[in-house]
């Protein structure tokens, strides 16, 4: 639009169009879908705060390193790396620095109905599948995404065969394993067959003192019928920007669950996109997000609901602690065609933080009549007179505090189904408000 | 002639798959009579006053309903109104914004209006109003408030004999009127609608409990199940239903 | 009561296409040329005989905005505006400052059409029959040809006149406060209007005085392709209290109209300004031809501790409508509130708002919107509410409704809330729904025909904002609803 004003590239652009220039020529899909994205990204650069999806989160002055793509990780300091959601029994796969190590990863002894390979391998064998990559396309420019498509070149492959019921979730341990910051990207593709049942889930971490950047990005195919959950922990290093995407295409009477818990990174933005096109689906994504210091969080979601009957349902919570930075961005649309479309979305803001600052932007587009929908956003201080009840009644300032940002943030946590995941997850938060304290 | 005539009345919920919910009901009502419909769940009583009132969400596949020999059927929702069918709701329905008073109004002079009578006057509406209301324990408060809005139970009823009372319907078809009441506020309906009694108007009590019947007595007490009227007769009927229970009915249906 | 009933008769006395203010007057008039250039600036301040500082001040806006570019950030599509093929000014010949038996007969007639009264006896005439008194500000094009009731205002020491006629009899306080609140750079239409603005009302209410009666100015385009740029600046002192209303009506033409009006409100300490707008513009036809482009710049300073700027409007009318009548509460316990009312219906394009920006302590604010979508309107919310680092104890409550009347319309919200400061309590709720079958089936049940418990039940939806309006203008507005959404109800 503005293209006679465009300023000069940053160094960090010049960087990455540096790293565009390997997007390799050739004739199929995947390559021609790599070069549209490399295209987009030359046109259109790193977002600034007037381009309205990131109004919030201004890449183009966050994003001022310019580093290198990184190199393949050592095994062993990967391993070392990939402390989170050990716990929970799971299949696990460990992507570091942007390619799966096999090593680390759990590829064997597959349950019935599941495949699961990686995106390197997938592409090597020119599998089928990866067709599917591509199939959402968001209505405006993504820089994160486009960067993701142009860049990535291994991730997970996972294709759950129709009526499969996958009881043993998935792990996917995203790390940062380098010495020196570095820049990654990966790619997976999620196949639900009509009428399975799978669960999710990822992490992402890496050393505090370094500013790398992470990108990471996972479509969702989800069949008629299917039952998708997924998980997310983001514990990124102190330093670190992240940023990822989770795009669904759901199906027809299918159920999507996806719960999104950021704590780590200096930058993070998490964008989700669902496109609802089969009809009396059901999706319920909530996140929770609790951020200190001076950090910068993002949650950005858009909701295409574009045939009838179906119900959306989205919790947002954030709580900010010193002078951080919180921003959540909703937008629900309703095609002509989506009657009866239920949708419902909700960000809540608990500021514990003098410097802290909350920014909320949720949205409707509606363009059919007989629905229902609503949004509801608020945002302030812990309220006085229940801290008040607790401290009359022998409770000390910060447990009462803790006690109250537990209760704040467990209503979203308590959506997570899975109970290893979530009981991961609330220790997380406990150890986050003892950290705290 | 028969106020309300219904012949061989077959109805399904509107759509392809719609289920078929009134199997061939026939009921004379002349005017002056009270007739109680009474029958287990789901046999097909409320649609039939839905119907009435001319609800869409119901397609008649067969039969005839007239209203003083005018086909009701072909008649638009407010037109039915028009000509004095009046449905006290069993789930009143809130209108938020709009006072009840103000509410009353327009629908009276709308009603006045089709029938080519002159609206009612400010002073005469505010007499009439406050006459009928103060027998129905109806306060000034609850006629301020939007129509239903904040009601109890109890009230939204009294509300529902209040509109009957101001409207003077000609057939008065009143739903599980008796539903969510106490005993007490079962008496003060029932003594609303046995002041609305004349020889010219007529009405169709449904209930699912003989109870309401104690204080609204029928003329005539019909049995309905499975979309059918499967036995009429006087109001002993009512008393042998409340010994007994519909379980007879059920098997002979079956 | 009686409106609702009103309010359908009218409807039913109308045709789709009808406007009832859509007649025009044929009068003399005296025209600049058409196009904008400096020229064009000295010409309508020669016109206004206005002093050099006033021409400079319209001078530096005008360079100013050659070098701007028209926002396109509105949820709004319209064809280009040739600025160049408009008239900036337009005046009825006959003069008008004497006393209202010399203003054109014609004039006077239309605005009686419009059930304005501009003879203080016919407005006393109102009274007696029920009505309170209202002082009247008549804008025919581009300028005020009556002003009612001076004299028993300025007894009181209230000052409503032509901001014309102040720029010359009050020149330090129009240099004090205008474009104080909305900067002669604020935006693209601002500094178009700061540029070419012909007439408008200007209020001063001294410290301590309650404005003994509502003031009122009624806004009429007229002329063929000629561009309506009114200015009003309204100033409060210190514990001063003013009730302003607002209306606004159109002939029905094939051309799109242009309207660009500046709104600037001062509430100095204690002081309070409500201001009340029945926007009915033109808003064309049901093809979506002809009608008024409403880009409107209206903002409230509360400049003053404990200072209140209340804006309600009715927005029925025009084309395209850009407007977010805004409050920015600088004084510590300072107050600011938003009602609107939204309607939309035929091709009519709707982006409307507020702002609310809290810098002092203590501060709150309350939005109440009420979006109706019909035809193949589109409908947007978009508002800001945001705290900046000193303003604690800030307070908002926010509360957007979008009703959908057929499914070929759309109702979008678009809030920004943004908070930087922890003590700030921000609450905001937004919905859209359609008019429920079970209302609907219930009212025509008690004889409502579908168009009248249509309008009944909107009438009810739009309650609290009507509320807020004075009576006789809530009686006007409730049956403009009535009639705007008239052919809606399939």
């Amino acid at each position: 639009m503005n293209a006679d004003i465009r300023p000069i590239r940053t160094q960090a652009e010049q960087a990455i169009l540096a790293s565009l220039a390997t997007v390799p020529e050739g004739g199929d899909r995947l390559a021609d879908l790599r070069r549209a994205a490399a295209r987009s990204f030359e046109e259109n650069g790193l977002p600034h705060r007037r381009v309205e999806e990131w109004k919030y989160t201004d890449l183009r002055s966050l994003m001022r390193e310019a580093v290198p793509v990184a190199g393949a990780a050592a095994v062993a300091e990967a391993d070392a790396r990939a402390c989170l959601l050990r716990g929970v029994e799971a299949r696990r796969i460990v992507i570091a620095n942007g390619a799966v190590v096999p090593e680390l990863s759990d590829l064997a002894d597959l349950e019935e109905g599941l495949s699961l390979t990686t995106f390197a391998a997938a592409m090597a064998a020119g599998d089928e599948v990866l067709s599917r990559i591509g199939g959402i396309v968001p209505s405006r420019y993504d820089a994160s995404l486009a960067l993701n498509t142009a860049l990535a070149r291994d991730g997970v492959v996972i294709t759950v065969t129709p009526g499969a019921a996958i009881a043993r979730p998935v792990h996917v341990a995203h790390v940062f394993a380098g010495g020196t910051a570095a820049a990654m990207y990966d790619r997976s593709l999620v196949v639900v067959g009509a009428g399975a049942s799978f669960t999710y889930a990822e992490s992402f971490e890496g050393a505090d003192g370094l500013a790398y950047q992470a990108n990471s990005a996972t479509e969702f195919v989800v069949g008629d019928g299917a039952h998708l959950d997924v998980v997310r922990l983001q514990e990124e290093g102190a330093s670190a920007f992240h940023l990822s995407t989770l795009l669904f295409d759901v199906g027809r009477d299918s159920k999507v669950h996806a719960f999104t818990f950021g704590l780590g990174a200096a930058v993070a933005r998490t964008t989700l996109y669902a496109t609802l096109s089969g009809e009396d689906s059901h999706v319920g994504f909530n996140g929770a997000t609790l951020l200190k210091g001076r950090q910068h969080a993002d949650s950005t979601l858009f909701l295409d609901h574009q045939v009838p009957g179906c119900e959306s349902r989205e919790l947002f919570k954030t709580v900010l602690d010193d002078s951080a930075r919180g921003v959540f961005q909703g937008k629900i649309v309703v095609r002509q065609a989506a009657q009866k479309t239920d949708g419902r979305m909700m960000s809540r803001a608990l500021v514990l933080g003098d410097e802290a600052e909350m920014d909320n932007k949720p949205e409707l587009e509606i363009f059919a009549d007989d629905v229902q929908c609503g949004h509801g956003a608020t945002c302030g201080a812990i309220d006085d007179d229940l801290l008040f009840y607790l401290r009359a009644r022998g409770i000390p300032k910060k447990e009462a505090q803790s006690l109250l940002v537990q209760a704040f943030v467990g209503e979203a946590v308590e959506t997570v189904e899975h109970d290893g995941l979530r009981e991961a997850l609330v220790e997380r938060a406990e150890a986050w408000l003892a950290a705290r304290a | 002639m028969a106020l309300l005539d219904i012949d061989n009345l077959h109805a399904k919920i509107d759509g392809e798959h719609g289920k078929e919910i009134l199997k061939g009901l026939s009921l004379k009502v002349n005017p002056g009579e009270v007739h109680a419909i009474m029958g287990p769940n789901g046999s097909g009583k409320s649609t039939l006053s839905y119907i009435l009132a001319g609800k869409e969400d119901y397609e008649v596949t067969d039969g005839t309903v007239t209203l003083d020999g005018e086909d009701l059927l072909e008649m638009e929702i407010d037109e039915r109104a028009a000509k004095g069918v009046f449905l006290a709701f069993q789930y009143p329905v809130e209108v938020p914004g709009v006072a009840t008073m103000t509410f009353l109004r327009a629908s009276l002079n709308a009603q006045r209006k089709k029938r080519g009578e002159a609206e009612v006057s400010t002073p005469d509406f505010l007499r009439l109003v406050k006459d009928k209301a103060a027998h129905l324990g109806i306060n000034q408060d609850m006629l301020r408030r939007g129509v239903n809005v904040g009601f109890s139970g109890g009230e939204k009823k009294r509300a529902e004999i209040l509109q009957m009372a101001i409207l003077e319907p000609k057939l008065c078809v009143l739903d599980e009127t008796d539903s969510g009441l106490d005993i007490d506020a079962l008496k003060v309906v029932s003594e609303g609608v046995n002041a609305l009694r004349s020889p010219d108007r007529a009405m169709i009590v449904i209930t699912h409990y003989q109870r309401l019947l104690n204080h609204i007595v029928p003329d005539f007490v019909h049995v309905m199940n499975k979309g059918r009227i499967v036995r009429s007769g006087g109001k002993e009927l009512a008393l042998e239903l409340e010994a007994n229970g519909y379980a007879e009915y059920q098997q002979d249906a079956a | 009561m009686p409106a609702v009933q009103e309010t359908v008769d009218q409807v039913r006395s109308l045709d789709v296409d009808q406007y009832k203010y859509g007649f025009f007057t044929e009068i003399e008039t005296e025209k600049a040329p058409k196009g904008l250039s400096e020229d064009t600036v000295r010409f309508i301040s020669a016109k206004k005989n206005e002093p050099e500082w006033m021409l400079e001040w319209r001078l530096e806006a005008f360079r100013r905005w050659l070098t701007m570019r028209e926002p396109d950030w509105a949820r709004v599509s319209y064809p280009p505006i040739d600025y160049q093929d408009l008239y900036y000014y337009s005046a009825p010949k006959r003069p008008s400052e004497l006393s209202i038996d010399d203003i054109d007969p014609e004039i006077l007639a239309t605005y009686e059409k419009l059930g304005i009264p501009l003879r203080e006896r016919d407005a006393l005439l109102g009274i007696a029959s029920g009505g309170t008194k209202v002082a009247v500000d008549a804008v025919f094009d581009s300028v005020s040809v009556a002003t009612t009731f001076k004299e028993e205002l300025s007894k009181a020491g209230v000052i409503f006149m032509p901001i014309s006629e102040a720029v010359r009899e009050y020149p330090e306080l129009v240099k004090k406060y205008l474009g104080s609140v909305v900067p002669v750079t604020d935006n693209y239409f601002a500094t178009l209007n700061s540029a070419v603005f012909s007439d408008g009302s200007f209020v001063y209410v001294p410290k301590g005085v309650r404005c003994p009666m509502e003031l009122s100015t009624y806004f009429r385009i007229n002329e063929r392709n000629t561009g309506q740029f009114e200015r009003t600046l309204i100033i409060a002192d210190e514990g001063a209290y003013v009730s302003y209303l607002e209306g606004c009506t159109a002939p029905m033409r094939d051309e799109n109209q242009l309207h660009a009006a500046v709104v600037e409100l001062v509430a100095l300490d204690d002081a309070e300004i409500k201001y009340s707008t029945v926007q009915n513009w033109y808003p064309g036809d049901k093809d979506g031809k002809g009608g008024i482009f409403n880009f409107v710049t209206k903002r409230g300073d509360c400049r003053g501790d404990r200072s209140k700027i209340s804006w309600t409007q009715v927005e029925t009318g025009s084309a395209i409508t850009w407007k977010y009548p805004s409050c920015i509460l600088r004084g510590d316990n300072s107050q600011g509130e938003f009602y609107s009312i939204a309607i939309s219906n035929g091709r009519q394009q709707v982006d409307s708002g507020t702002k609310m920006i809290h810098l002092g302590k203590n501060t709150s604010s309350r939005i109440i919107s009420k979006g109706i979508a019909a035809g193949y309107s589109d409908n947007t919310y978009r508002g800001l509410v945001t705290a900046h680092r000193k303003a604690t104890g800030a307070r908002n409550f926010t509360n957007c409704d979008s009703l959908l009347i057929g499914d070929k319309c759309g109702a979008h919200t678009v809030p920004y809330i943004e908070s930087k400061n922890s003590s700030a309590q921000f609450e905001h709720e937004a919905t859209t729904s359609k008019i429920s079958d079970d209302q609907l089936f219930y009212c025509r049940q008690r004889g409502l025909d579908p168009e009248e418990a249509t309008a009944l039940i909107v009438n009810g939806f739009v309650k609290d904002v009507l509320q807020q309006l004075p009576m006789e203008f809530a009686v006007e507005a409730q049956k403009l609803i009535a009639v705007s959404l008239e052919g809606s109800v399939g």
